[in-house]
């Protein structure tokens, strides 16, 4: 079977606003449809700088430097534009719509259950009643929180738990029908009940969804991701299938790092 | 026990007597000033105060004229304190937004004589009168700066993540910051505008020569504008004890009001902030 390509990340250099030099150098990157890719590396290697240039989020902030390219596929035409290449705000709006983010630590917004799950879908014009109960319901089902939420729905997303407000956000996201979804250390500020939910949603996600994440639990990275990249200082050390890169890694540096040598 | 030890012991209890005194000491001001206040004026007090006005000998038309023009002040300097708040924390970056910053905290303490000057030459002297508008106004100008550094504070609690959260689900800038910044701010915003209310409710300067006061029931703020701390500042120089008095009972509910809004404001960051 022909692996289908969603994204294709090709030279990519990142500069931070003011640094004096980038972040991230020469990335060339895969990433396959439906697939789990994982991206692993010690602090500070980039990979949540380079998880955050695909969806542009780094443009919140003033003066950060592309080159390169991160083609990205268009459903509709079937073909990939360059993101880097996004200028307008509506399409700038447009493109986070295709690419969710989760965060390191929930991001629940100060208001209902189910206005946050409506949140993106009023943004993208959606009014009516109907149609807003029945997609804020699918999302909520799709992340594996209806039946712990039903019932509640009026009441604010502030007094839930930390892995319900996880799932939440990321009900959040799925609402919108993403093509592929960012997922920045999901796991990390949550317990091991929580993170095993997280990680069975995450799975169950790539069905639709093809997912990208950052990732400092290497175990995490093995058990959950059909792909892995290992970075380093700014570089892509080693990309490969996960259980190439876990039992046969072709870099030294590589196999420092997942044997817990350095890291 | 060493001399060392016995010698950091000593100095220990020193430095500790000497903080106790100082703090016991700014303590006993403060219950001074409100039990004198308590004393003279709680005999003066009596609830025809608040059904008569001034010219009556009572205090009503004061008590509502200082509120309405403390209220003007809030809905005129609240929206402006409020997007220079926002301009300052999230649009503003480097060089310009720091000058503002820095311009308004300079506002906060300047002198609020200063400001009712200004506000006389600039508005009173030109209108050809003393009136209420202009005293909201002298109060606003108190008020924005105070206003501004709580939005600016208050929406740098909020978790950039919860803007990066907003925009990644295709929110434009703006929305975000109305619907959730704002929202996730909320009680610490309206802490900090009960809390600048307070302020300059009990404000007499700005008032001086902008309102004046008026011993008469008025709502109209084109006029000269009943005020409780001016009118405090006239009755304190009245030559008479039963002008005294109903100074003494006016300084006392003007403390009670300020202190229980501020108290209010308290338990509200106490129990939501």
């Amino acid at each position: 079977m022909a692996k289908e390509l969603i994204m294709d990340i090709k030279d990519f250099s990142f500069k931070y606003a003011g640094a004096p030099k980038p972040s991230l150098e020469n990335i060339n990157m895969p990433v396959y449809k439906n697939k789990i890719t994982a991206m692993i590396g010690p602090s500070g290697c980039g990979k949540s700088t380079l998880l955050r240039s695909i969806n542009r989020i780094h443009d919140l902030y003033p003066n950060n430097e592309y080159t390169g390219k991160i083609n990205l596929l268009n459903i509709q035409s079937d073909e990939f534009e360059n993101i880097l290449d996004i200028k307008k705000e509506n399409d700038f709006i447009r493109l986070r719509q295709r690419v969710g983010m989760i965060f390191q630590k929930p991001t629940p917004f100060p208001m209902s259950i189910y206005d946050n799950v409506a949140y993106g879908l009023r943004l993208d014009g959606v009014k009516d009643k109907k149609v807003l109960d029945e997609k804020v319901e699918t999302a909520l089902r799709g992340a594996a929180i209806w039946d712990e939420c039903k019932d509640r729905l009026k009441e604010s997303a502030m007094g839930m738990s930390g892995g319900q407000q996880q799932r939440l956000c990321i009900a959040r996201a799925v609402a919108l029908k993403p093509e592929v979804i960012l997922f920045d250390e999901p796991t990390s500020a949550l317990d091991p009940i929580s993170t095993k939910a997280i990680e069975e949603l995450i799975s169950e996600l790539k069905k639709d969804i093809s997912i990208v994440i950052v990732t400092h639990n290497m175990q995490q990275a093995s058990r959950l991701s059909d792909y892995t990249a290992f970075m380093y200082i700014g570089e892509l050390i080693e990309y490969n299938k996960t259980d190439k890169i876990f039992l046969n890694p072709k870099e030294k540096l590589t196999e420092d790092y997942i044997t817990g040598r350095f890291g | 026990m060493n001399s060392t030890e016995r010698r950091r012991l000593l100095t220990n209890k020193i430095i500790l007597g000497l903080s106790t005194i100082s703090a016991l000491l700014g303590l006993v001001f403060l219950f001074w000033i409100l039990i004198t206040l308590f004393l003279k004026g709680v005999s003066a007090l009596d609830f025809s105060l608040f059904t008569k006005d001034l010219v009556d000998g009572g205090l009503r038309n004061l008590i509502f004229g200082q509120f309405v023009m403390a209220l003007m002040a809030t809905i005129i300097g609240v929206p402006l304190g409020m997007l220079a708040g926002i301009y300052l924390r999230e649009y503003g970056n480097g060089k310009y937004a720091n000058i503002i910053r820095d311009l308004s905290d300079i506002m906060m303490s300047a002198p609020s004589i200063v400001i009712g000057a200004f506000v006389f030459a600039v508005f009173v002297a030109p209108s050809g009168g003393i009136n209420g508008w202009a005293g909201s106004i002298a109060l606003a100008i108190m008020l924005i700066p105070i206003v501004v550094s709580t939005t600016d504070n208050m929406l740098s609690l909020v978790p950039k993540e919860l803007r990066e959260a907003g925009i990644a689900l295709g929110g434009s800038k703006h929305k975000v910051i109305l619907q959730i910044i704002l929202k996730a701010a909320k009680v610490g915003l309206m802490t900090g505008i009960l809390l600048a209310f307070a302020r300059v409710i009990g404000e007499t300067a700005p008032l001086l020569f902008t309102s004046g006061t008026n011993s008469f029931w008025s709502t109209n703020l084109g006029n000269a504008f009943p005020s409780l701390t001016v009118s405090i500042y006239d009755l304190a120089n009245f030559p008479t004890d039963k002008a005294r008095n109903l100074a003494w009972a006016a300084s006392f509910l003007l403390t009670v009001i300020v202190l229980v809004i501020n108290l209010i404001g308290r338990f509200i960051i106490r129990d939501k902030g």
